[in-house]
Formats: C-alpha cells, sequence, structure tokens
C-alpha cells in the first residue's frame, strides 16, 4: 500500500504523507499552500468562490489529453486530488503578466464589482473555456454557471464575457505548451495501488480495486464511504464532525463504470452525474433535465448517483425517477452481493439497507419501451441549483387510450423516497384521460402527509405533488400547453 | 463620448484586473502577523432566555485555547449600541435576546480549535417566550424607536368623502444581504495600548469609535482601515463592530494578533438583515382611479435593539409615496421590538419596503376600476403646485418621472405587448403572462442631516505621482474608481497616476457610512475639494513664476500653459516644492439646503431624487407556481453619469438583487424564533439563470439640476426598487388566472409556493361566486 498521495499544484509536485485526512482542498490552499485567491463563501458547495480547476488524464480519449473540471474546493478533501493537478486562479497569468482570455474578458465586461466571486467564476469559465472551446448559448453559461453565485454584478455582465470568450488570445501557452509533460507526470503517478494517509492517528484509504475496497470496508465497518464529497464535506464542515477512518471510492475503476445492455443501463456507485449525464439523457429525456438542475456543475462533477442513494436523503433527487423507472440497486460486501428494488433500500428516515462493511455497487435502471413516458419534475424556490421541495417521477406505460402501469416515487413528501401506492392504483388500468389524473391527484393526499420546513409549506407540497400528476397528463395531451420547466434550448452538462 | 479626460468615461473598475487574478487582497487574505490568533464567537441557541449559568472552565482548560473572552474581560463600555441607545451588550449578560446572540469568544491558533472548544461550555438557560410578530409588540407597545407619523391633509375626512373606498394588507419578508465575503476583522495590538483594525466594514469612524468604547481608550489610540469589502449592501454599515471589537478584546487580552472570521451560517444567524413589514392600508380613490385619500400602517419587525432601525423606519414612510401625490394622507409606523438579530441597513434602507406599499395601492385601485395599472400610476404621479407636496411637505422641484415613464413605455412597447399578453393569456389554460411597468423616486440624503458630510486626502509627491485617500470605502460599487476620475479630472492627469488608497481612520476623521448612495456624491466633493485647493495653489505658482495672472494658467492634459510655455505637470510639481509651495491638502463637503424636523414630520430631507422605471414580462405555471422574468426593459436617471460602466453594473446589480429580495429570497424563522435559512443551500439568491433572457438598460439623458459632483446623481439603491416591476408582474399573472377580476394579493417574496397558493385562492372565490350564481 502506498503511503503518501502526490498531486501538481499548477505545475509543481506536491507529496503529501501527514495529511488530515478531511482536510479540504479550499484549507490547504489559504493555509498550507498560501495560495489565498481562492475564497470561502459558504463552506458547502454552493456558492462556488472557491472553485478551482482539477485537471486529470481524459479516460474518454483513453487518458491521452487532459480533461479539466470545476470543482468547489470547499467540501473537496484533499487525498482525493492524487493523480491530478489542481489549478488555481494564481495559474491563469502567463509568466510576462498578462491575462488569461477568460480574465481579460471579464476586465472588459466589467464582469467584476467587489471581486470576491470573480476567482471563482474565472476559474468555472477557464475549465468551460478549456472543455469546450467555441462560442456558447446563454443557456450553455447559464449551466455553466449555476454554481457560482454573483451578488453584485447581477450577471450580465459575466455572460457577457462568457460570450466574448471565442479566441485563445491572451495568455494559455503557458498552461498549454506543458500539458504533455502533466500529462506524462499524471498518467506515472496514476499506479492503480490503494493508497493511505493520515496525521494523528486519523487515516483516509483510498483503495484502488473493487477488492482492495470490500476488504478495508470488512476491516473497518464503521469508516465513513466517502464518494464525491458533496455530502460528507458538509459533516466536516458544517457539523464538524471528525471523521476516521474515510475510505474513498474514487479511484476504484470496477464502480467507475457505465455500461448499457440491450434493456438496461447500469451505473456504478463511482459514476458522476456528469458522466451519467448523457446516457440519461438519451433514455429518459426528463431525466436528463432533473440531472442537468440537480446542483451545479461543480457538484456534477464530484457527486454520484451512488451517493445519492446510498445516503438515504428524503430529498435527494436521483431516487424518485429511479424508483419511477423501477431501478434494482446492488449491493456488495466481500464475500456477498444482493439486490433489490431500489425502493426497498430507504427504510426510514436516516436508515437504508445497507449492513456494516457493505456498500452500494451499482445501480440497473431498465430501459423504457416504446409505450412508456417518464415525467420527472423538480419543484424548488429558485429554477436551478436548489434543493427540491417536492421531486417526482412519474412513469407512465400506455396500451391504447388506457393507462397499462404507473409508477410513481416522490422525494420530499415522506421521511424517505417513497412510492405512491394510491395514485398509482387510481391510474393503473384507468382510461389515459383527465378525469383519471383527478382521481389519482385526490388519492395522492392518501399516500403522503408532507412536513412544513424551510423549503415548502405541507399544503404546498401536497398540492403541487398532485398538480405534477396533472401536468404529467397535460404534457402528454397538449403540446401546445407545456409547461415552464423546459428551459430554452436543449444543454448538456 | 465625452470630451472630458477622466469623468463620464466608462472606465473599468480600478480593481479589475486584480479581482480576475486573485490579486485583491481582503481582509482574511492578508499575511497573518506572527503569533496571530482565530477567534471564534459563541452565541446562544435560544431566542429568549434567562441565562442562568455560564461556565466556561472546560473551554478554558481545552487542548489549544489561548483565551476566552467575556463580558468580565471588556474593559471599557460593555455596550456598542451605534445609536447610543445602550441596548446592544457585546455579550449576552443576563437576557438572551435572541438566537444568535453573542454569548462568548474563544482564542486559539487556529478557529476550528477554538469552535470545538466553546462546545465544552456549560450553559443553563430559563427559557422565555419569544416574541416574534409585529401584532404582540404592538399591543406591548415596545418600540425600538419612537414611532414617525406624517400627516398632510385631513385623512379621515379624505377616505369619508372619497367615491370608493378598500382596505388591504400587505407583508413583505426581508432579505439577508449575502455579501460574498462574510464579517472579518484582523485586530493588532500596539505600543502605549494602541490598537490597529482591520475590519470589513462600511464605517470605519464607527468602527473605531466602538473599539476605543469597549477598550476604554480615546478614538485616538485606534486605528481602523479597509482597502475593500467583498460586498456590504448596508451590511456591514453597523454589524461589523461586534467582530471588530471581540477581535480587539482578544488582542488587547492577550496582546497578540486576532482575527475574527465568520463563516456563512454564523454570520447569517449573528447579524441583522433587511426589515419586513406588514402594512394595513386604507384607501380613498375615484372612479378613474385617482387617488384622495390615502391612510398606511407600518410595522416591522426590528429585531431586539434599535441599531439603525429608526432612520429605516422613517425612510419606508419616506417612500410610501413613490412617485404618487396623495391628497389627504396620513403614514405611520411602529418599529416593533422581537426577539430576532436587530434588523439593519439594506440597500434602500427601508425605502423598498415603502415603495411596495404604494405599488400594492395602485394594484388594488386598478383592480378595483378595471383599469391598466400603468394609467392608474400615470394618472397619480405627482405634478405641479400643491400637487408636487409630499407627505412631509417637502416640495418635489426635480421631478422627470413622467419622461422616464414614457421613455420605458416605448422602449417595453408597452401597450403592443398588453394586447399580446392578453391573447395569450386567452389562449393559454396551464401559461399565464404578466406585465408591468413600475416607476422608482428616491430621495437622496441621509435623513441624519449631521451625516451628510465628507473629508478627504490629497498628497502630490515630488515625482508628480498623486496619492488620494478619502472617508468613503469600497465595497465593489466603484467607488474608488469615481473618486479617482474627479481628481484625475481636476489635476487634468491620467488615472493610473492617481493612487487609490485604503480607507483609513488615520487619514481622514470622523467621516459618516458609505452609505445612503451617498459615496460619490460626498467623497466626489469632498475630494474635488482636496484636488481643487492643490490645483488652485499650483495656478497661483506658475501665474507667479510666469509673471501671469492665475486665469492665464491653462490646464491641459498632463501640462499646464501659461504665456506661450507647457509645463509638464511633474516638472510643475518639482518645481514647486523647490518652491517651498504645500502639495497636500484636505478637502470637505457638506451638502446644502437639507434639514429635517422628525417631530414635526416636516422639512426638506432630500438634496434631490434620483428616478428610474422599469417595464417586466413574466410568465406562470399556474399548474407549479413557477415562474420566468422573460424580458425587461429600464431607464435610469442617474443625472451626468461619472462612469457610464459603474453606474450600468450598479442598475442591473441592484435590480437582480431587488428581484432576488421580491421572488426567491425567503427568510423562515420557525416558532422558537430560530432562523432555519442561514447558508446558500437554503436561502435563494439569484443565480445567472435568473437573469432575465431579454434585458434592455438605458441611462436617462439628465444631468443633475442640483451642483452635484459634475451633475452625477446618486445610484447605489434607487435601481433596487426597480425590481417590483417583476413582482408586479407576476401579481398581473395571478390575476390573470381569473380574468383580472381580484387583486393577486401576492405578498413578497412571491416564491413559486406564494404564486401557486394565490391562483389558488383566486380559484376559490371564483368558485364560491359560481355556487353563489
Amino acid at each position: 500500500m502506498r503511503r503518501r498521495l502526490r498531486f501538481l499544484l499548477g505545475h509543481e509536485a506536491i507529496e503529501l504523507e501527514t495529511v488530515d485526512p478531511t482536510l479540504t482542498v479550499l484549507e490547504w490552499l489559504r493555509r498550507h499552500a498560501h495560495r489565498r485567491g481562492t475564497k470561502e463563501g459558504c463552506a458547502e458547495g454552493d456558492c462556488g468562490a472557491c472553485s478551482v480547476v482539477v485537471a486529470e488524464p481524459d479516460a474518454n480519449h483513453d487518458g491521452r489529453r487532459l480533461r479539466y473540471r470545476a470543482v468547489n474546493a470547499c467540501i473537496q478533501f484533499i487525498a482525493t486530488l492524487d493523480g491530478c493537478q489542481l489549478l488555481t486562479v494564481e495559474d491563469l497569468k502567463g509568466p510576462d503578466g498578462s491575462l488569461h482570455p477568460v480574465q481579460r474578458a471579464m476586465v472588459d465586461h466589467h464582469g467584476s464589482q467587489c471581486g470576491f466571486c470573480t476567482p471563482g467564476f474565472v476559474m468555472t469559465l477557464a475549465a468551460l473555456h478549456h472543455e469546450e472551446p467555441g462560442p456558447k448559448s446563454r443557456g450553455r453559461i447559464d449551466d455553466a454557471l449555476a454554481g457560482n453565485l454573483c451578488r453584485c454584478t447581477g450577471y450580465g455582465p459575466i455572460i457577457r464575457a462568457a460570450q466574448a470568450i471565442t479566441t485563445t488570445t491572451g495568455a494559455t501557452a503557458h498552461l498549454t505548451d506543458r500539458e504533455p509533460e502533466v500529462l506524462a507526470r499524471l498518467l506515472a503517478w496514476r499506479d492503480g495501488a490503494t493508497f493511505a494517509v493520515g496525521e494523528a492517528g486519523r487515516t483516509f484509504m483510498s483503495p484502488g480495486s473493487l477488492d482492495d475496497l470490500l476488504r478495508l470496508a470488512a476491516e473497518h465497518p464503521q469508516a465513513t464511504i466517502l464518494a464525491g464529497s458533496t455530502d460528507v464535506g458538509l459533516w466536516v464542515t458544517k457539523q464538524q464532525r471528525v471523521l476516521d477512518p474515510v475510505i474513498w471510492l474514487g479511484r476504484v475503476p470496477e464502480l467507475a463504470a457505465i455500461e448499457e445492455t440491450d434493456d438496461a443501463l447500469r451505473i456504478g456507485a463511482g459514476v458522476t452525474y456528469a458522466q451519467a449525464f448523457a446516457h440519461i439523457a438519451r433514455l429518459w429525456p426528463q431525466a436528463g433535465e432533473l440531472n442537468r438542475r440537480l446542483g451545479s456543475e461543480q457538484i456534477r462533477h464530484a457527486g454520484t448517483i451512488g451517493g445519492n442513494i446510498a445516503n438515504g436523503s428524503p430529498i435527494g433527487d436521483s431516487p424518485p425517477w429511479l424508483i419511477a423507472a423501477g431501478a434494482t440497486l446492488h449491493l456488495a460486501r466481500a464475500d456477498e452481493r444482493r439486490s433489490m428494488p431500489l425502493e426497498d433500500f430507504f427504510i426510514a428516515y436516516g436508515r437504508q439497507d445497507r449492513g456494516l462493511g457493505e456498500i452500494v455497487e451499482a445501480v440497473t435502471v431498465p430501459k423504457p419501451g416504446p409505450d412508456t413516458a417518464l415525467h420527472c419534475y423538480k419543484i424548488t424556490k429558485r429554477f436551478d441549483q436548489d434543493i427540491s421541495a417536492v421531486c417526482a417521477g412519474i412513469q407512465l406505460r400506455r396500451e391504447g387510450q388506457r393507462i397499462s402501469e404507473a409508477r410513481i416515487a416522490y422525494g420530499g413528501m415522506a421521511a424517505t423516497p417513497k412510492r405512491a401506492a394510491r395514485a398509482e392504483k387510481a391510474l393503473t388500468g384507468a382510461p389515459f384521460e383527465e378525469a383519471s389524473f383527478r382521481r389519482a391527484m385526490a388519492a395522492l393526499a392518501e399516500d403522503y402527509q408532507p412536513i412544513s420546513d424551510m423549503r415548502a409549506s405541507a399544503a404546498y407540497r401536497l398540492k403541487v405533488a398532485q398538480n405534477l400528476l396533472l401536468k404529467a397528463y397535460v404534457e402528454s395531451s397538449d403540446a401546445t400547453s407545456l409547461c415552464l420547466a423546459g428551459r430554452r434550448e436543449p444543454v448538456r452538462v | 463620448m465625452s470630451d472630458r479626460l477622466a469623468v463620464n468615461r466608462p472606465l473599468a473598475h480600478d480593481s479589475a484586473a486584480k479581482h480576475v487574478a486573485g490579486e485583491a487582497v481582503y481582509i482574511d487574505d492578508m499575511p497573518e502577523p506572527s503569533r496571530c490568533l482565530e477567534v471564534y464567537v459563541a452565541w446562544a441557541d435560544r431566542a429568549h432566555a434567562r441565562l442562568l449559568k455560564l461556565d466556561l472552565d472546560a473551554v478554558r482548560r481545552a487542548s489549544g485555547v489561548v483565551a476566552v473572552v467575556t463580558t468580565d474581560d471588556i474593559p471599557g463600555h460593555t455596550d456598542i449600541s451605534p445609536v447610543g441607545r445602550h441596548d446592544e451588550p457585546v455579550f449576552a449578560a443576563e437576557t438572551v435576546q435572541f438566537w444568535g446572540q453573542a454569548l462568548f469568544a474563544v482564542a486559539a491558533c487556529d478557529v476550528h480549535t477554538a469552535r470545538r472548544a466553546a462546545g465544552l461550555a456549560v450553559i443553563a438557560y430559563e427559557d422565555l417566550e419569544p416574541r416574534l410578530d409585529v401584532d404582540a409588540a404592538r399591543a406591548a407597545e415596545d418600540y425600538v424607536w419612537p414611532p414617525a407619523h406624517f400627516v398632510r391633509g385631513d385623512t379621515e375626512a379624505g377616505l369619508a368623502r372619497a367615491t370608493r373606498r378598500l382596505d388591504g394588507r400587505v407583508t413583505m419578508g426581508g432579505q439577508d444581504h449575502f455579501y460574498l465575503e462574510g464579517h472579518v476583522a484582523l485586530a493588532i495590538p500596539g505600543e502605549d495600548g494602541d490598537m490597529t483594525v482591520f475590519s470589513s466594514t462600511q464605517h470605519p469612524s464607527e468602527v473605531q469609535h466602538m473599539v476605543a468604547h469597549v477598550l476604554g481608550i480615546p478614538s485616538n489610540s485606534v486605528t481602523v482601515e479597509v482597502r475593500r469589502m467583498g460586498g456590504g449592501f448596508g451590511g456591514k454599515e453597523t454589524q461589523s463592530n461586534l467582530f471588530a471589537c471581540v477581535a480587539a478584546l482578544v488582542a488587547r487580552k492577550t496582546s497578540r494578533p486576532a482575527k475574527c472570521r465568520l463563516d456563512r451560517d454564523d454570520d447569517m444567524i449573528m447579524t441583522g438583515k433587511r426589515h419586513d413589514f406588514t402594512v394595513d392600508y386604507k384607501l380613498g380613490f375615484d372612479d378613474d382611479g385617482r387617488i384622495e385619500a390615502v391612510d398606511m400602517h407600518f410595522a416591522s419587525r426590528c429585531g431586539y435593539s434599535a441599531d439603525l432601525s429608526g432612520p429605516i423606519n422613517d425612510r419606508a414612510l419616506f417612500h410610501a409615496d413613490n412617485c404618487y401625490f396623495y391628497p389627504d394622507v396620513s403614514l405611520l409606523c411602529h418599529p416593533c421590538r422581537t426577539n430576532m438579530a436587530s434588523a439593519t441597513a439594506f440597500r434602500g434602507f427601508g425605502g423598498p419596503q415603502g415603495m411596495v406599499a404604494a405599488e400594492r395601492v395602485i394594484e388594488e385601485i386598478a383592480i378595483a376600476c378595471g383599469l391598466d395599472p400603468l394609467e392608474v400610476r400615470k394618472r397619480n404621479f405627482y405634478g405641479d403646485g400643491e400637487r408636487a407636496i409630499t407627505p412631509y411637505h417637502m416640495t418635489i422641484e426635480d421631478n422627470v418621472i413622467e419622461r422616464v415613464v414614457a421613455e420605458v413605455e416605448k422602449d417595453s412597447d408597452y401597450w403592443t405587448k398588453r394586447d399580446a399578453v392578453r391573447r395569450f393569456n386567452a389562449e393559454n389554460r396551464w401559461q399565464k403572462k404578466g406585465l408591468a411597468l413600475t416607476p422608482v423616486k428616491f430621495g437622496i440624503s441621509f435623513t441624519m442631516t449631521a451625516y451628510n458630510q465628507a473629508g478627504a486626502l490629497v498628497h502630490i509627491y515630488k515625482d508628480g505621482s498623486v496619492h488620494l485617500n478619502h472617508g468613503g470605502t469600497e465595497m465593489g460599487q466603484g467607488l474608488f474608481v469615481k473618486v479617482a476620475q474627479v481628481v484625475a479630472e481636476e489635476l487634468q492627469l491620467p488615472l493610473e497616476r492617481i493612487k487609490i488608497t485604503a480607507t483609513t481612520t488615520a487619514k481622514v476623521p470622523n467621516t459618516s457610512a458609505t452609505a445612503a448612495s451617498s459615496g460619490s456624491d460626498l467623497n466626489g466633493m469632498a475630494a474635488q475639494a482636496a484636488a481643487r485647493t492643490l490645483r488652485d495653489r499650483l495656478t497661483a505658482f506658475a501665474a507667479e513664476q510666469h509673471q501671469a495672472e492665475p486665469s492665464e494658467v491653462y490646464w491641459l492634459p498632463g501640462r499646464i500653459a501659461v504665456k506661450g510655455n507647457e509645463i509638464a505637470f511633474a516638472d510643475l510639481v518639482h518645481d514647486a516644492y523647490m518652491a517651498r509651495i504645500p502639495l497636500s491638502a484636505t478637502g470637505f463637503y457638506k451638502t446644502p439646503e437639507i434639514h429635517w424636523d422628525r417631530a414635526a414630520g416636516r422639512g426638506k430631507p432630500f438634496y434631490y431624487f434620483a428616478y428610474g422605471a422599469a417595464c417586466s414580462e413574466v410568465t406562470i405555471d399556474t399548474l407549479t407556481g413557477e415562474y420566468r422574468v422573460d424580458r425587461v426593459d429600464i431607464v435610469h436617471d442617474v443625472g451626468r453619469s461619472l462612469n457610464p460602466a459603474i453606474d450600468a453594473g450598479q442598475i442591473e446589480g441592484g435590480f437582480i438583487q431587488g428581484m432576488g429580495w421580491l421572488t426567491t429570497e425567503e427568510l423562515v424563522w420557525d416558532e422558537q424564533g430560530r432562523l432555519r435559512t442561514h447558508a446558500p443551500s437554503t436561502y435563494k439568491i439569484p443565480t445567472c439563470a435568473d437573469r432575465p433572457e431579454i434585458f434592455n438598460l438605458r441611462l436617462l439623458e439628465n444631468e443633475n439640476p442640483k451642483a452635484t459632483i459634475h451633475r452625477s446623481k446618486a445610484v447605489g439603491e434607487p435601481p433596487l426598487m426597480l425590481a417590483i416591476s417583476v413582482w408586479q408582474a407576476l401579481s398581473d399573472a395571478v390575476a390573470a388566472t381569473a380574468d383580472h377580476q381580484h387583486p393577486a394579493r401576492l405578498d413578497p417574496p412571491a416564491t413559486p409556493e406564494k404564486v401557486l397558493m394565490a391562483i389558488g385562492r383566486l380559484a376559490e372565490i371564483e368558485a364560491t361566486k359560481e355556487a353563489a350564481e
């Protein structure tokens, strides 16, 4: 087992052996590396002031190019940078002090006022510019920037700046010219070996294979299993929890796989939202749209669908649609595998059917048939980057003018993601007409007794959940009266 | 484009290149002095309770703790009320008055250690009933400030006489500032008991005063400095005091530098927000929608202490007329004491809340009379003579609202769009569109007359470089570049020659807060005065050198011309130095003409008004209450802009911030008085996609008739209220679900939930009506 982690800070090799297992990238940057251009705005991955760029060999190109992704430094642990290059705002200017094209555009278009959010915007835009150098639509820019909050500008100048970054004039050579060198160093470091680092008796473990993962999970049944750290990161920054040990899934190749067969899509527990997006959006367009609105690009680059399931939150956005689509969950322990319908995994608030030493391995989703439609809705105060008050997955199969099967699941309506048994019953076998959906709406009041909290009142939750059934009907029957949830144009993650 | 050298030009923010490179230094970015401590401020998790026990032995014993600071460690005053009310203890003493009130502070080498140790405190409370609503406060007549009452005419008679009568109530939420940089202060002890404090504050002089006050030392022993803030919006006008004082107390006790920086949650829990208000209104009007009499009764939740609630509540009344003449009017406001963080300044300072009430009045009248709201607005605009007099007996002399509104009407093609909206609504069952064009008139000056003063200090060094300092603070609004433009213009120098420097109480004393949109009006004039003094000295010197009259000395870019000679600025300065001409000058400005008698409710509290108008078009989803703002057209009056790019930034940014207040930004307290929305995961400010797809903004071709700095107008706050058009458009769309037969009564923040529930209310009214028929 390797006892140190290695990454590049810009072009400087960093090797750490003694390191707090839950030290965040942001804390490390500001306190240890004294790079203070990266700011803390919220310490929960919601404002983007801490956005940094992580570059790594792109698996989609056999590792022959570097893929840049913006992530939130505030909730990512430093040890998850193993084998990566970390770029911060300090890396963008050229050696002669000239500005990077993103920086130039932001200055030219008055994209900063107080300037505190600016380094985060610049890094998000730098990743976008690297990955998609061409001109961008407004919708694409909105998506890319949904995870960066600005309180001063009203975003207009930043949008104009983003639209102006179409050329590579400005300082980029100091980065691009060295990409082959960076790639070579990172590939050399990517040994696939399991490593562990720590400090003061606490340990961060990064298994390099599924076997190692299951062995470590069995040896440390109380370990915190870490995937994208978009939730566990907050246990540390918001609840000051002391975690030990931490077992990270991020370098387990078996969990990173996404496999499509003739009749199903199997998503490994380590697959991020961003990686799964294209597959999901193609097979279930509305689930794709839901996925696009889940968190922000920074969150979707880190967070995993497996983690969204495993943490058992009643307001996770993946379970409702996955349950409605008939997904099966796969769990793994050292010498044992088992599977179950996803809805059965959620036992009660904060309790899931996962044993000690057991991990979520994958979820399999049957592909929709030609007569099946999956409707997905995410109801929030703010359209982008908000946690759902109510999240719905409504899958309807039609045979002629009848509904032959209805699978309906909601988040935010109960202590767990839960199926609407009575509403399903009201629809199953019923004629495909408004009256049937009205009956299902009435039945829904028997299915759920939602609570009031800071996101919504119980009354609104129930009312909007009922209306979403009607909305599914309206969308299926009256294309001219489509409701708002659709974006200006299709956009990719 | 301007013929001026520096002013009227769309120059970039002075720090723009540093912002984008991460090189702009905020207080938490400064290299810590050696042995610097980090401070955690522990707060009460009770809204109202007697503090029976505060046992900190375990905290003191905890590993890594260097010091614990409580009320007993305060050598001077233990109270930091910014208005001298003695109602704001540094640390809660016998009674806890809100959830989040500071109890004690812990200092350690890092804040995590300090925070963990703070959790070891043994605290016992006796719970008391928290007061969380204005009705209870009114019943107890417990106000943080004496209520204000503006009266003109006889409202009761006016209401009795009116053709039509209507009563109603509007409530509106508060707003968290959500500056991206939270509160932070770094205190460094010096010799003789001196203290230097770097504080993220809009009001360095007040921080200086408060630190001196708690340390029990004179103000001349305390220096407060701030180069820039990562946003302020009013949230750092008084709220910085506590954290600066705590850092200074730790520094004093330990003789070590101490930094106190709040994380987002503590910042939102511990500090004040925009006031929420309830307004009960009684209206009298005629069949043509002309207002005859208005009675409004405001009440706000001010939190546990006065803070700035007095003038904020007054300003709500000052703007309860917006642009409308009320023939008989009574405006009363009760600033209610509640067990919450003390509500504080926020961009608009009560004005937006007053204006929301005014626009609700228009909406009600339009629905009642079956008129287009724009028609009702225009019929009630201030006019001439009698119709130019406000409820506080000030005559409006600079009214341009009809012109502004006419321009927006044209830009937005309002009436064509109104028809299109009507057609759309007739054809669509599940979506409805709404449209609204609302005006803004905002009074410029601190209503506390004494605050309308400013100072500046300008040095010219021997090499011809210029050092500029003034009392204003930079929080992103572009004040520093604007003031530098003024000085560059005065001295005919390129902007790069003017060094912009951090605000410090050691250079310009007794400054006012950078607030009330006054920054460039006041500091621009003061800096101009200082620069003019130097220019006059140099002119006189050059005239003497060349046996000319001062009027024969011409200032040209980078040089002067006198009697056929051209002399470069740097040479002139060098010669002046050799001739022992003083090359440093102060400047001072006070706003003329203004006066205000609060007891009488009469005076001229404002030097002038800034105007603007916006038209917003929205679409709502009637099944979910979700919505989208499709288009916005704005014309705004900044007089003759000092910097059109900076001003446009203020207008766009202010609009979106106002839109957030009125739409998605919802503060939720539970029944225990605990704020449940204290981070961006639960408190939703607008994000990129919320910016309307079509957003047209024009500056009004205008110049300030008053002799303000280069005839410009203040711009910080007024544009925020342009966003009322979004809320009114949403109300219009909701009303469209019942064919505009009833007012939507959509109270801000108009979250999707509020929109859907308002639609539901109208549907019930219609159903009841149908059943009756």
